[in-house]
């Protein structure tokens, strides 16, 4: 119905954008990765015209298995550990929040404006107002004061702490044990939809994950010739809370539109059944939320993954117990000038979110047709 | 129903303290925004200052006013130019069969989501060689590219719900591309403008990455300003407060007055699909 000259204007008038998003991110990630395999750094960072030479892929085995490199190491814990927590505790306190919301008498656009509120403020500010509450001596600790107790002692962003604590050079071992647990909670939901293709492919995948484990060949095979003990730590409870409080109001407002949506035809029906209301959340709402749950942990699971100013403003970029891959990242290319191996550790993180985002996509855009 | 009457009782208590939870964080800043420094003390941070003390809202405005003032400049000039960009390539792409269109959009949004560490060392090297680095411009410039995907889906997911028909119709009536985006789509575009205006603007207030790597000093905005500030140890905490409050403001108002539209925003960019 367009004509030809329509097109053209059309396509002449996305062109710039195109272009631009093919250069600052595509063309930007490729020069990443290329640089990432190189010596870029120190006194060639200086000059406009660096003469640097390729290196192969050492700048990724330093970063993993480098003896000046642990606090990378660490920082890749760190992100694991905070991923976990913060994705698992914003869809728990999303959900309550939404729930509770769901079934006020009144005031629910001021409760909503209050839970969500912080989503609308900076990390940096965030982190500024929480560093002063989870001071080692004020804040939260002195709260129990105020009723006679003796003050907190937990140290919420300086504690030296680790707990769960293992060796790095047996991690391809303790990789493997993190699969299968993923898989099996993965064959147990393929296994209650009937699935049994599927569910075949995860058990045999299972199996051999089993197999491995069993046999202690990766115990054998060492990343490192010394033992290096990394895990989690507890400084890493503070930067939890603050950013839970920050985005549990974005859980709740998608959790709340979920449950909104339901048709009351649904939970009349199941209340005429003789459904409780408890029964009626467990097997009518919960179930038609899952849906929000996904998309939930893939934008918040990109958002933990890729955390800088929270961290940067919460600590320091210099705290080594909460410090995270995207602040080393910073510290390494722009305070250190080791650019290469800062863009070393760009396409870590590149890849790490690639896998959550991109089947996220896939999916999404497939739907949509 | 008398069991559910209970349980919306607990809910009405259960949020009020849940309230109270989530306040305490705004309650610290504002009281301690406004206590004398020598009465900032550890073991009464909870308590009310004796006496509101403004004089740390006075100091915090003398020491960020530029840097407010450049977040306010940065922030207007990308949320306006990556607002009409976006609409324009959400009017293309849900309205136009171009080549390559179906592959584009999964491309164009691809770009919101990736960690911006893994382009920032070629972004610096750019911005140096075309000499746009540490200046407002450059940093417009980046948030503007990084915005359109984005801006794009928003656009392009309200365009979509335009019906077709109209545009044929218009189409048949002689008019062109433009014509058609001038009196056929702008006029269906309030709402959507509101809502990407305030998501843009919201974002690239508060952003901090791009800000602390790509800016000199006198082009800082004010969230590299405020971490400067409080990340430094000898500072009493009444100041990194007070500025809070004040890097929080612009947001909060526009939250406050506008939040149904923030809210849309946000369910938009993640129910897509």
């Amino acid at each position: 119905m367009h004509t030809r000259r329509e097109h053209l204007a059309a396509i002449v008038t996305i062109l710039p954008s195109i272009i631009l998003l093919g250069i600052f991110v595509y063309g930007f990630i490729a020069n990443s990765i290329y640089m990432s395999t190189t010596d870029w750094g120190q006194t060639a960072a200086m000059s406009l015209d660096p003469q640097i030479e390729s290196v192969g892929l050492d700048n990724y085995r330093d970063l993993f298995t480098g003896f000046l490199n642990v606090r990378f190491r660490q920082d890749l814990v760190n992100m694991f550990f905070f991923t976990l927590l913060f994705v698992g505790l914003s869809l728990l306190v999303g959900l309550v929040l939404a729930t509770i919301i769901d079934q006020l008498f009144w005031g629910e656009t001021f409760f909503r404006t209050v839970f969500l509120y912080p989503m609308s403020l900076s990390m940096v500010v965030t982190g500024t107002i929480w560093r002063w509450i989870l001071q080692p001596r004020g804040g939260i600790n002195v709260l129990p004061t105020l009723i006679g107790l003796p003050p907190g002692k937990f140290l919420w962003l300086s504690s030296r702490d680790q707990r769960l604590v293992f060796d790095w050079s047996h991690l391809l071992h303790y990789a493997c044990w993190v699969l299968l647990v993923v898989l099996a909670i993965s064959a147990y939901s393929q296994w209650r939809q009937g699935k049994k293709g599927r569910l075949a492919w995860h058990l045999v995948i299972c199996g051999v994950l089993a197999g491995l484990i069993a046999s202690r060949v990766l115990t054998r095979l060492r990343l490192l010739p010394y033992p290096e003990m990394h895990g989690f730590n507890d400084a890493l409870w503070g930067v939890v809370i603050a950013a839970v409080w920050q985005m549990s109001g974005y859980t709740m407002a998608l959790y709340l539109a979920g449950l909104r949506t339901i048709p009351s035809e649904l939970r009349e029906a199941a209340r005429v059944d003789g459904g409780s209301e408890l029964q009626i959340y467990r097997y009518v709402d919960l179930p038609l939320l899952k849906p929000i749950t996904a998309s939930a942990i893939v934008i918040l699971g990109h958002i933990a993954l890729k955390i800088f100013d929270l961290i940067f403003a919460i600590s320091s970029p210099d705290h080594y117990p909460t410090s995270m891959p995207a602040v080393t990242m910073f510290l390494k290319a722009f305070r250190g000038n080791e650019l290469a191996v800062g863009s070393a550790i760009g396409v870590i993180l590149f890849f790490i979110v690639s896998l959550l985002i991109v089947p996220y996509l896939i999916v999404s855009f497939r739907r949509e047709e | 129903m008398s069991s559910g009457k209970t349980i919306r009782v607990l809910a009405q208590i259960l949020a009020v303290l849940l309230a109270m939870v989530y306040l305490v964080p705004i309650y610290m800043t504002l009281i301690t925004s406004l206590k004398a420094p020598a009465e900032i003390n550890v073991m009464t941070a909870w308590a009310l200052p004796s006496k509101a003390h403004w004089a740390s809202y006075g100091v915090a405005w003398e020491r960020f006013a530029p840097n407010l003032q450049n977040s306010f400049v940065l922030a207007i000039s990308a949320t306006l130019l990556s607002a009409i960009m976006g609409s324009l390539n959400g009017y293309v792409l849900s309205k136009y069969r171009i080549p390559g269109g179906k592959v584009a959009l999964p491309l164009i949004v691809f770009g919101m989501f990736i960690p911006y560490q893994s382009v920032l060392v070629p972004l610096f090297r750019f911005m140096q060689q075309t000499r746009l680095y540490g200046g407002l411009p450059g940093l417009i410039l980046v948030h503007v590219v990084y915005g359109l995907p984005i801006t794009t889906l928003l656009f392009r997911s309200f365009y979509q719900e335009i019906p077709d028909e109209l545009v044929d119709a218009s189409s048949i009536d002689g008019a062109g591309f433009w014509g058609i985006f001038r009196h056929l789509i702008l006029p269906l575009s309030g709402p959507p403008f509101l809502v990407v205006c305030i998501w843009q603007f919201t974002q690239i207030w508060n952003e901090f990455l791009f800000a602390v790597t790509l800016t000199k000093p006198s082009s800082q905005p004010i969230t590299v300003a405020l971490a400067n500030l409080a990340g430094g140890q000898a500072v009493s905490w009444n100041l990194p407060m007070a500025g809070s409050v004040l890097a929080a403001l612009p947001t909060t108002i526009v939250y406050v007055l506008l939040g149904r539209y923030f809210v849309r925003g946000l369910l938009a960019g993640a129910l897509k699909g």
